[in-house]
């Protein structure tokens, strides 16, 4: 009669613990999202908001105004004009000069491949604040004006790093033996590139346009140094921050975050068929 | 990238017009550089023209020491020259510009000339000593509160979420879907002297009934943790996917507890994805003045104010490209040493 409540409580406890560490891991979990979605939530609630004068930080009712609207606000759309060509052309240049490093140091062995993967990885571990004002040093001392294509400079040089590290870790897993069977195969360097290489590489390349095209898209600090009188999407932003940002800045940043967020989950979406 | 070329060819002993190509290359090389690290004596020729110019010099000056090497890694060197130039044009030289510009002396109207004026340095410590040692500071508290809300995150996203994981790596991205500036000001709504979190604080004691929010190291040190925190989420959670079921099997058969087999299968093996969060966190907040500008005042100025103040208002070059300089040898001393242990390959791939 003794052993049995004991050897009920043994066990108990440590069912007990498990279930709170279970469930304070899972509360944890949904403060955090919580704690992640908050700002994205105030930043989508705030195109709504009716604000009276020119700041929009107090809540004053529901409005559509600024959504229909939304192209009113002198200069704001040209920003998002200009932020995506330069995104575009910063991608698209850094996603070529990146996919060719890449393909060296995962095919190749030649020397100097150390002295690679650190020039790959300087740019990542400087700050931008540093990124920005060298280049800018260097514009200087050059007297070149600095403008669109001093940030489109400047945005193909710290994309090329990111452009780098996702297709390696994309051709990580690359089998050299499919590209040897297609030489064996008879087909020469360029079809066996064309042929087997690139449709390898592509979901990697891709991968990695997009993620340059949103570093750009959304990169301040550098695009701060060498904007010169570029005003780009977040320039407008900094801009309009001292003076009241319109709630029309709202609008924007919230069709730009449904973008995206459909993007992602369309690519979740499509995993998830794959496997 | 020209000396791995030169030192690439002696394999073979160079015949005469391999000689020539090579002495071709280092020359256009040289003035390449001449054109990007000379002084105001290329005065006529400026702007884009001799950003170009020396651009073209360096790609032609290492074409030409390519063709003069034989062999598989020709390919390779091929395909590193254009992306390897860039960066050593748009990466390497600015950081030696910025070293030469941090011994200058002059003012903006009777331009800038080299001086070796060490004293630049000790100025811009003297001044700004104080932004300097808050901004690691800030960083580094930012660092560790981020480190504590991403562990059991990613922990959670990696070993209990089954088939929401896809979801939930989405919805750990979410700061990074709006941008930067806005999501930023949106915790200035947050933070607001009358917004629901300074009131709950304010009933609960924590801060005092006139104590604010906003305009606080505080709110600084949070807008940085939520700017960066995908930053050290992901990597955690991508060691933490890698780890290996069977080994916390055989650890429970053993009879480890759940505590000790964490201390001695889990956290080891995830170790790489907190050294890779943490240098990727802590590299943005030190030299971020975004937070300091929207949610702080001059009293949580950091660095990165002082440098873009110097460098875009003030215009008082030296001493920004001095305290720039040092932030960048700053940060390289601190990562160093993880580098060393890890390698770049790591980091790189987290």
């Amino acid at each position: 009669m003794t052993t049995a409540p004991t050897a009920a409580r043994v066990p108990l406890p440590s069912r007990f613990f498990a279930v709170v560490r279970r469930h304070l891991l899972s509360l944890y979990t949904i403060i955090a999202l919580v704690y992640l979605f908050l700002p994205v939530a105030i930043v989508i609630l705030f195109s709504f908001n009716d604000n009276q004068g020119r700041f929009n930080f107090v809540w004053q009712g529901f409005t559509l105004k600024s959504w229909r609207h939304a192209f009113d606000v002198p200069g704001l759309f040209d920003s998002l004009v200009t932020s995506l060509q330069i995104a575009f052309i910063s991608a698209s240049v850094a996603t070529v000069l990146g996919t060719f490093i890449a393909l060296a140091l995962v095919r190749y062995r030649y020397r100097g491949r150390g002295t690679t993967n650190f020039l790959i990885f300087l740019p990542m571990a400087t700050p931008e604040v540093v990124l920005g004002s060298s280049v800018l040093a260097l514009f200087l001392a050059l007297k070149v004006q600095t403008g669109f294509g001093t940030i489109v400079i400047a945005h193909i040089m710290f994309n090329i790093s990111f452009v780098v590290v996702t297709v390696k870790a994309r051709l990580a897993g690359f089998d050299r033996h499919l590209e040897e069977a297609a030489m064996d195969l008879y087909a020469n360097e360029w079809t066996t590139f064309r042929r087997v290489t690139l449709p390898m590489i592509l979901p990697g390349v891709f991968a990695a346009f997009m993620l340059g095209f949103a570093l750009s898209f959304d990169d301040f600090i550098i695009t701060n140094f060498n904007s010169g009188g570029t005003v780009t999407f977040p320039m407008f932003i900094w801009g309009a921050a001292r003076v009241g940002v319109p709630p029309q800045v709202n609008v924007f940043g919230t069709a730009v975050f449904l973008v995206t967020l459909g993007l992602m989950l369309l690519n979740v979406a499509l995993q998830r068929n794959r496997s | 990238m020209s000396e791995e070329q030169v030192a690439g060819s002696e394999r073979t002993s160079p015949t005469r017009p391999q000689q020539l190509l090579l002495a071709g290359s280092v020359a256009a090389i040289a003035l390449g550089l001449l054109l990007l690290l000379g002084g105001a004596g290329l005065g006529s020729v400026e702007g884009f023209t001799r950003l170009f110019g020396a651009l073209a010099m360096l790609v032609l000056g290492c074409g030409s020491g390519l063709v003069a090497i034989r062999g598989e890694s020709r390919v390779a060197y091929l395909l590193l020259i254009p992306g390897g130039a860039w960066l050593i044009l748009f990466y390497l030289i600015p950081m030696a510009r910025l070293a030469v510009t941090s011994l200058q002396e002059g003012t903006l109207e009777q331009g800038f000339r080299m001086a070796w004026k060490w004293s630049n340095f000790s100025e811009a410590f003297s001044t700004f000593g104080d932004q300097f040692l808050r901004s690691f500071l800030y960083a580094g508290i930012a660092t560790a509160v981020a480190l504590l809300i991403a562990y059991p995150l990613a922990y959670f996203i990696a070993f209990r979420a089954g088939r929401f994981k896809n979801l939930l790596l989405v919805m750990v991205l979410m700061p990074f879907l709006v941008p930067f500036l806005l999501r930023t000001l949106a915790w200035k709504i947050v933070l607001a002297d009358d917004g629901f979190v300074a009131d709950s604080l304010r009933a609960l004691g924590i801060i005092a009934e006139n104590g604010r929010l906003l305009a606080t190291s505080t709110a600084v040190v949070a807008g940085i943790v939520y700017n960066f925190l995908p930053f050290m989420t992901l990597p955690i959670y991508v060691s933490l996917e890698k780890v290996d079921h069977s080994l916390l099997e055989a650890a429970s058969d053993l009879y480890a507890k759940p505590a000790t087999a964490f201390a001695k299968v889990t956290w080891p093996l995830s170790r790489p994805g907190v050294v890779a969060g943490t240098l990727l966190t802590l590299i943005p907040a030190a030299g971020d003045y975004v937070n300091a500008t929207l949610l702080g005042t001059p009293r949580q100025f950091m660095i990165g104010n002082v440098i873009q103040s110097r460098f875009l208002v003030v215009l008082d070059y030296p001493v920004a490209a001095a305290l720039s300089f040092t932030l960048m040898l700053t940060i390289l001393a601190l990562i160093i040493p993880y580098v060393r242990a890890t390698g770049t390959e790591d980091l790189a791939a987290a």
